[in-house]
């Protein structure tokens, strides 16, 4: 075998699933974006129509669309600096030279990561009920009203924001400590002899070093929370009155709920495309602010 | 000067603290729920701790439940899902980095471009595919899509490029052939990356929903995620049998955690420096 | 180490090779019958006898909850993975038959014939003239109510009609039940079953648009919307009630809406000394003076599914399931209510008390429009009315956005009914 070949032979299994599984669906699911696919086809092609850009059309009209963008945008805006302020901070406090029983805290607060999401979910969302569950109950202790997290369409979001945070921040958190530990001491050294507090080499030594880790924490979890289905499917439903429709449950419903495929592949790929732009401009923004130094 | 140092010393330590409470708090507050008996959690203000701890949920759950049967789905529907797309991804990889081709590179950035296209633009048709197939409702209509990931590729692709190319070299001369210097030079020398990539395809099928929630229709095809979704739906009201469902759903990949957390830890650290 | 690598790949290969058989069983197999809810776990119970009749036949019941049942029959049916036999709201006959996705039975064959059965359901089992699905049970909506704490607020019964409901409401409350009627935000069938009491249809022009905003449906929003208005109704959906029965029994509301199921279940889940202070009675009716009003006429049916190679096996099940002696074993399992008048007709349900209120609402049981899209329809209907009733939008602005939505769902329909493909 040349090592040509040999290097073909190795890549195409993988290849091949890849081109199989996920190219050609793709390519079908714009196809079909472009069709009225629905329960009425699924019976009998004949009765399939090519609609041109009437899903798209159909989907940017639909007020439901974008009432969903907007809960997605909401838990992505304040989902994504909540988490890396929280994964950052634990970070900070792990890599702090007085730290000890280091191991424990790092498996600790890495664990919500590898739990499943469906599990989990069902746990908090009894952490949530309104009489029987624990954080009334706290609350209760304090002196303040039961909030009704699940019930009230104004808290159902922050609810699930709070507990995607608990998820993930773990994650974040271990790719923080791998970049703190590789800003070399003599810096901070060099500040202090000057003079500088903590605060100040923070801003201006920390942050600055962990630009780019910044950036690609940003990106992932970014494009991670625009994904948003599991939660509201197992939590809330999407309810209540629709405060907790995502853009991925919206794609679910009218797919596999009600089996428009034409409508819910148009809303795939204008997913996509937000997610594509925001990625973009993420990184724009990140350059932009890497300029001035 | 020690005073400060020691002021310092106990925030660090209590902000940890409250973040690791933070952390664990619902996992053990899930475990002890899990021991009451049923209809003991729906009370105000809402116990704490078990009134007289109980393994009954857990019998419910495996023997009316059928969890015992989704345990069995997710245990080979990871494994299989996790030796080949080790298999493939170790193969590509180790490709990408060590064996030239014409179009390498053409081919590798075409799959980091695919790593933006969000996998559930796919899902519709792929269901239609597999319906064609014959494979909606098996095991294989959930694996085979899964062994499609271009970030196992990639990962193993980081690591291969350290590898010396001396060796490999040396043993071309000596006339061994490309499988040959795979199967007995590279493998062995990719043990690590291997272990954490196995790892995480695990976790990641194990922790699987969406797709195995659309693909098997059978109830007594259901994963782990999959069937305690559908009972706590139904069972809205029987928070200690869900609490029972979230521990046998969690504990087997905490466990294998626990056990390999440096190996886990090291593949994601490795996989963000890019 | 060679040797070892390759026995790997091997055993990796042949896994793989085997995962695509894993799933789905040849010939030989049992029966494949989904059933869900209740009569899911009692379905097992239920088939004994025929088992134990015909040991070479084999059945086994998949349980479903309600809430993802009807998704999962349509995944099944979009990835051609249904299964033999499946129970069906028997709302949910018309879109399976727009699919084309079930059977035509020979009632003659399975002992059945259409005089013996009620005929607005029977009719819900029909579609293109040919016999769709066999009636399993019946069901209709009626009023669950606590006698004790109705008496004690000076209330001798439920009221036949609206006002001397609302009356009845302020009575309890005064009495000291904070919210006496427990209507769920998120579920359709209580409002489903007052819109139904109005004399104007749910949808038009055979069901090609939505008629919500009839003046009949916008008196009966108004009446829904009020009672939450008023405090007689909680603000609370299903998912916020941690334990509906236990609820019941502590008496945090005194009347709910449901199905003949709870009739089973609250006899099993409440503490022996609760069991005789509630009852049943037909829903109250809009016009004064009225004995009581009209409720859904709902209920499942059984069907098998075009694909199922089975035939044969699968209407002797859907025979055995129809006889009388077993629906009434049935009714005695689960307090579900048997759709043959041979049946009713029997000792131990004739005198049955609380099953009486559901014969007596019976008779007054409408069906829903038999549109594929119904369920959608439904869906839509309650997230507009719990819109309404939080955002204090006026009801004929309510009405005219449910039917801009619901027009819009059946577009496909009006498209297919005047090609003349639809039925």
């Amino acid at each position: 075998m040349t090592r040509s070949l040999a290097g073909w032979v190795f890549v195409a299994p993988s290849l091949a699933v890849i081109g199989l599984f996920f190219v050609l669906p793709v390519a079908a699911g714009l196809a079909l974006s472009f069709s009225d696919f629905d329960l009425y086809a699924l019976a009998d092609l004949r009765n399939l129509r090519f609609a041109g850009l009437d899903n798209y059309a159909h989907v940017l009209a639909l007020p439901l669309f974008w009432k969903a963008l907007g809960n997605t945008l909401y838990f992505v805006l304040v989902g994504v600096p909540l988490s890396i302020g929280l994964s950052l901070a634990c970070a900070l406090l792990l890599q702090s030279p007085l730290a000890r029983c280091k191991p424990f805290f790092r498996t600790a607060l890495f664990a919500p990561v590898v739990t499943t999401v469906v599990a989990v979910a069902v746990i908090w969302r009894y952490l949530f009920h309104v009489r029987y569950g624990l954080l009334n109950a706290w609350l209760a202790d304090l002196g303040l009203a039961p909030v009704d997290w699940l019930g009230d369409p104004a808290w159902a979001m922050p609810s699930i924001i709070l507990f995607s945070v608990w998820k993930g921040f773990g994650a974040n958190m271990i790719i923080f400590v791998a970049a703190l530990q590789a800003i070399p001491l003599e810096l901070y050294e060099a500040a202090r002899i000057d003079g500088a507090g903590r605060w100040r080499q923070f801003l201006d030594i920390t942050l600055p070093m962990l630009g780019p880790t910044l950036l690609l924490v940003g990106v992932l979890t970014m494009t991670g929370y625009f994904q948003l289905f599991a939660e509201p499917y197992v939590m809330t439903q999407g309810g209540p009155l629709e405060s907790t429709v995502s853009v991925l449950y919206l794609m679910y419903e009218e797919g596999f709920r009600w089996w428009n495929l034409g409508r819910a592949s148009a809303v795939a790929f204008l997913l996509f495309v937000l997610m594509i732009v925001a990625t973009r401009g993420l990184m724009h923004l990140a350059r932009r602010t890497e300029e001035p130094q | 000067m020690k005073r400060p140092a020691l002021a310092r010393s106990l925030w660090v330590h209590a902000g940890l603290a409250v973040a690791a409470a933070f952390a664990l708090g619902p996992l053990v507050w899930m475990a002890s729920v899990s021991l009451m008996a049923p209809g003991e959690a729906t009370h105000y203000p809402p116990p704490l701790l078990p009134a007289v701890p109980s393994l009954g949920n857990y019998h419910e759950l495996f023997a009316q439940a059928g969890m015992g049967g989704a345990m069995l789905n997710s245990l080979g529907i990871a494994a299989g899902l996790t030796l080949s797309s080790v298999l493939f991804n170790v193969m590509a990889g180790y490709a990408f980095a060590k064996l030239h081709f014409r179009g390498r590179e053409a081919v590798f950035k075409a799959l980091l471009a695919a790593l933006v296209i969000p996998g559930q633009v796919a899902m519709l048709p792929l269901f239609l595919m597999l319906k064609q197939l014959g494979l909606v409702n098996t095991w294989a209509g959930v694996v085979l899509p899964g062994m499609a990931g271009v970030f196992g590729i990639f990962l193993v692709r980081q690591y291969a490029r350290t590898l010396p190319d001396e060796l490999l070299e040396a043993a071309r001369i000596d006339g061994a052939g490309e499988w040959r210097i795979f199967v007995t030079i590279v493998l062995p020398l990719l043990r690590p990356i291997v272990v954490t990539l196995a790892m995480f395809a695990f976790l990641a099928s194990w922790n699987d929903f969406m797709w195995p929630l659309i693909v098997l229709t059978d109830s007594s095809l259901h994963t782990l995620p999959v069937a305690l979704a559908s009972l706590s739906r139904e069972h809205v009201q029987d928070a200690e049998l869900m609490m029972a469902g979230a521990v046998v759903t969690i504990l087997p990949v905490l466990l294998i955690f626990l056990a390999l957390q440096r190996h886990y830890l090291a593949g994601l650290t490795m996989g963000s420096s890019k | 180490m060679l040797p070892r690598r390759r026995a790997f790949v091997t055993s990796a290969a042949c896994a793989a090779l085997g995962l695509a058989g894993c799933g789905r069983g040849g010939a030989g197999a049992p029966l494949r019958f989904w059933a869900m809810g209740r009569e899911g776990e009692v379905l097992e119970t239920l088939l004994a006898p025929l088992l134990r009749e015909q040991p070479a036949l084999r059945v086994r019941v998949e349980k479903l909850p309600w809430s993802a049942a009807h998704e999962k029959l349509l995944t099944a049916f979009a990835g051609d993975a249904t299964p033999d036999i499946a129970q069906l709201g028997n709302t949910w006959i018309a879109e399976l038959a727009a699919l084309g996705a079930l059977q035509p039975l020979d009632a003659g064959a399975m002992g059945l014939d259409a005089a013996d059965h009620f005929d607005g359901i029977w009719r819900t089992n029909q579609a293109g003239g040919r016999l769709l699905g066999v009636p399993w049970y019946i069901d209709t909506r009626v009023m669950f109510y606590r006698r004790d704490l109705f008496e004690r607020a000076g209330v001798a019964t439920v009221p036949g009609d609206w006002p001397g409901l609302v009356q009845a409401l302020d009575a309890l409350q005064r009495s000291g039940v904070a919210h006496p009627l427990l209507l769920p935000l998120n579920e359709a069938e209580p409002l489903l079953a007052l819109a139904l009491q109005q004399e104007e249809p749910l949808l038009r022009d055979n069901g090609r648009y939505g008629n919500f905003r009839s003046a009949g449906f916008q008196r009966t929003l108004v009446f829904y919307i009020e009672r939450f208005q008023r405090g007689h109704a909680p603000f609370l959906t299903n998912n916020q009630i941690a334990n509906l029965w236990q609820e019941f029994g502590r008496g945090s509301f005194a009347a709910f809406i449901s199905g003949p199921w709870n009739i089973g279940e609250l006899d099993r889940r409440l503490p022996a000394d609760l069991q005789g202070r509630w009852s049943t009675a037909p829903l109250p009716g809009p016009v004064p003076g009225s004995r009581h009003g009209a409720s859904t006429a709902g209920g499942s049916s059984l069907v098998v599914f075009q694909r199922s190679r089975r035939r044969q096996e699968a209407l002797q099940v859907l025979a055995f399931l129809g006889r009388p002696q077993t629906q009434l074993h049935f009714h005695a399992l689960t307090g579900n209510l048997p759709p043959r008048r041979s049946t009713w007709a029997l000792a131990p349900l004739a005198g049955e008390r609380r099953a009486a209120a559901f014969l007596q609402q019976l008779e007054l049981a409408k069906p829903t429009p038999a549109v594929p899209e119904w369920e959608r329809i439904l869906q839509e209907m309650q997230l507009q009315a719990a819109r309404a009733q939080r955002y204090g939008t006026p009801v004929a602005e309510a009405a005219a956005t449910l039917d801009a939505r619901v027009d819009g769902f059946l577009t496909k329909r009006r498209w297919m009914l005047d090609r003349g493909a639809a039925a």
